[in-house]
């Protein structure tokens, strides 16, 4: 007779069921098909979609495919550490380290074009966390995460890293550009 | 069992009848629980006014630090210790029968609360501030492994004494038919437990290894993806435990039945099925995993337990508008609930458990476990915004209304400070959601998580986040300040019922097993539920009110998506 009493009739899976019930289930089920339709809708017609393209790496090599980058398409240093910034052709691939407790090098992209952004972690996870667009990436290191991006409107952004990373974590941030 | 010694109490206030082993390991463990919730409630205050920038309370090292036992203590050993106690309840006291194997839940009290001095004094010795989430390859102390090994061991215990007893009660016929609704709530939950723990055990047994030096190395996206099994499971858990605390509310309260077994007992089934896939929310924007298993995982299998959630969603309050109005409260879609006891906390605090979960907890939950918009919320501050509406506003406060029924018929005393238990609920629910909802809004502006200084001040190239987000976090902190005053009147309100309320009578000692009465339910027969009618209006129109919600924010999301940056 309660919830806390063993069903009022033995039988419980005959007893007719509300149509309120009924009605929700059928409502509350169709929300849920358009949620789950949703996602295969946006990976063909939308055009914000993580991309699974990933390879394992170790971390030295992926610290020299950034070096190189580097030596080809710095165009300045900024700040007293002297931090590199790259100015790389458009549609070509721009490596990004994750590190204890800084983002290397520093990029400069151009509005409108497309990259293919290399993402991966040197020691511990971190967060790769695009400020203010507010589009986060997990970075993990051993794995390299190419990310096709295509900014869409020029300024000074930020990369904060929002993964917990050690007693450095929040001094973790650095500079984007897209001119 | 012919022993000289009477083994059950009958609670002369409710009729309920409590096995006398049951009804010390219940008190035990959540006595442990509310322990707990004070140290983590104490740490979540230094934590609140660390993250008000305005404040900024405590040093870098101590914040990360108390962030960790914060997570551990309230997540895991504040409410596993209270489930354990639920378990016991809703198999020996509900089903009116005897405790299987005491002497073993003594055995898995023991290893739990080992367990959590062992990882507490790792983590408070500074030697595993790593958060609660532990990722590798960032050690720990192999001491914080161990320790929550021996709590999920000990938890483990506890539910195949759960299931145990399921067997006595049925092997000795103490009840007819099939076991009660609630009960069948914590089945549930029992199940997605052991299927947490094995996850739990799969991936940190490998890791406490890897920290004593037996393995050389552990990947981090596996890891990610088996903790998770074990992380996002054990919120699955609650989930289940806490629907199963509010039927039994509505049933305690309201003497309300459940207005189809069959409807709740399948969505109960579906949580079994699905909710485990969810350790991919915490994936979605993670390298090395196909988009086709994030988007299948992530809804849980088309949102088929989502599905679940908004059935119990209906179904709750459902079953407490039908018992209203056999009552006589049939004016209007409203009068049923206007005339509810809003001043007894076992209600209110349930309602707005209901509500909070639903409205806060639930539709952001939804949302930002969808694959692509995950990427616009993973790992900011929203996150913890949304896990603090599901297990705060949620479990925690479904948990803080059931004690208040538990201390006279439990403890067998009288509730002090009655005037701040009636108030207690709103003071915590109204001030968890004011906080949730701050933390949401900051998330959306981009602040981040499990972050001491949000102002970069020393960095080479700081960066400055809108002043929007920083009014939202002065927010986060007046609002987590209010919550923290009402954690604290439940604290006072139990601990000092306990050590001082007024003793009340004990009732009965018997031998025999006698039938559950419940005086509430004499009055009323075979109310709600008929099937076939449209017995719940007023629900229905919540549920669509809920529902309109839903849909807006779910596309308001999607519509902010779309002008972020290309990515494919």
């Amino acid at each position: 007779m309660s919830a806390i009493l063993p069903p009022q009739h033995r039988i419980w899976w005959k007893q007719p069921v509300d149509k309120v019930e009924i009605l929700w289930i059928v409502i509350a089920f169709v929300w849920c098909m358009i949620m789950f339709f949703m996602m295969p809708y946006w990976h063909v017609y939308g055009k914000q979609n993580l991309s699974p393209e990933t390879y394992r790496v170790k971390p030295e090599l992926f610290a020299k495919a950034a070096q190189e980058m580097v030596d080809k398409h710095k165009v300045r240093e900024e700040t007293e550490q002297k931090i590199p910034v790259v100015a790389p052709p458009a549609g070509s691939d721009v490596y990004l380290i994750a590190r204890l407790w800084d983002w290397w090098p520093i990029l400069e992209l151009e509005k409108g074009k497309t990259y293919r952004l290399h993402l991966s972690a040197m020691d511990y996870q971190h967060g790769f966390s695009l400020q203010p667009e507010n589009i986060n990436v997990q970075v993990l290191p051993g794995y390299q995460h190419v990310i096709t991006i295509q900014p869409n409107r020029s300024g000074q952004y930020a990369i904060v890293c929002n993964e917990f990373c050690g007693i450095g974590h929040h001094k973790m941030v650095s500079r984007l550009y897209v001119k | 069992m012919a022993t000289a010694e009477a083994q059950f109490r009958i609670c002369p206030r409710t009729g309920l009848q409590f096995h006398k082993s049951a009804e010390t390991l219940i008190k035990l463990n959540a006595v442990a629980a509310v322990v707990a919730l004070l140290v983590g409630g104490v740490l979540a205050l230094l934590i609140t006014l660390t993250r008000w920038q305005a404040i900024h309370l405590i040093d870098a090292d101590n914040f990360y630090l108390y962030l960790t036992a914060h997570g551990l203590d309230m997540l895991v050993v504040w409410i596993i210790f209270f489930e354990m106690a639920i378990l016991y309840f809703c198999s020996s006291t509900l089903l009116r029968c005897r405790l299987a194997t005491p002497r073993w839940a003594w055995l898995a009290f023991a290893l739990m609360v080992i367990g959590t001095l062992t990882f507490n004094a790792a983590i408070f010795s500074g030697n595993a501030t790593v958060m609660m989430t532990s990722y590798v390859p960032m050690p720990a102390h192999p001491a914080f492994y161990l320790g929550l090994i021996l709590f999920a061991v000990g938890a483990l215990i506890g539910c195949f004494i759960f299931l145990g007893t399921l067997v006595v009660a049925k092997s000795e016929k103490t009840y007819e038919g099939s076991i009660p609704l609630v009960t069948f709530g914590a089945l549930t939950a029992c199940i997605i437990a052991i299927f947490t723990i094995a996850s739990g055990a799969i991936i940190l047994i490998p890791t406490f290894l890897w920290s004593v030096g037996y393995i050389s190395h552990i990947d981090p996206a596996m890891y990610r993806v088996i903790w998770w099994a074990f992380g996002h499971s054990s919120q699955q858990i609650n989930v289940a435990a806490h629907i199963s605390v509010w039927y039994a509310i509505a049933a305690i309260v309201f003497g309300a039945k459940p207005m189809s077994e069959r409807v709740s007992r399948t969505a109960f089934l579906l949580y079994i099925l699905f909710l485990q896939l969810a350790s991919a929310h915490h994936i979605l924007a993670d390298p090395a995993v196909g988009t086709e298993w994030k988007i299948f995982n992530t809804s849980y299998a088309m949102y088929l337990a989502v599905l679940a959630s908004m059935l119990h969603g209906l179904t709750v309050p459902g079953a407490i508008e039908a018992a209203q109005r056999e009552k006589g409260y049939t004016k209007g879609l409203f009068e049923w609930l206007r005339k509810a006891p809003w001043g007894n906390p076992v209600f209110s605090g349930m309602f707005i458990s209901l509500i909070g979960f639903g409205f806060l907890g639930g539709i952001s939950g939804v949302m930002m476990g969808t694959e692509q918009l995950n990427m616009i919320i993973h790992n900011t501050i929203y996150v913890p915004g949304h896990f603090h509406a599901t297990v705060v506003i949620g479990t925690t406060l479904a948990f803080m209304s059931l004690t208040y029924f538990l201390l006279p018929t439990l403890f067998n005393r009288e509730m002090i400070l009655p005037g701040w238990a009636k108030w207690q609920p709103y003071v915590f629910g109204l001030g968890m959601g004011v906080f949730t909802l701050a933390m949401m809004g900051a998330g959306t502006l981009g602040v981040p998580r499990r972050h001491w200084d949000i102002t970069f001040a020393g960095a080479a190239l700081p960066y400055e986040y809108p002043g929007t987000a920083l009014l939202m976090i002065a927010i986060f902190g007046v609002a987590g300040v209010i919550a923290f005053i009402g954690g604290g009147m439940y604290i006072a309100i139990t601990v000092g019922t306990i050590l001082f309320g007024r003793k009340l009578d004990v009732g009965t000692y018997t031998n025999t097993i006698s039938p559950l009465r419940l005086p509430v339910q004499a009055a009323l027969t075979g109310h709600g539920g008929h099937g076939g009618g449209f017995g719940v209006p007023g629900t229905f129109v919540f549920a669509l009110v809920f529902l309109g919600a839903f849909v807006l924010y779910y596309f308001v999301n999607w519509k902010y998506l779309s002008t972020v940056w290309g990515l494919s």
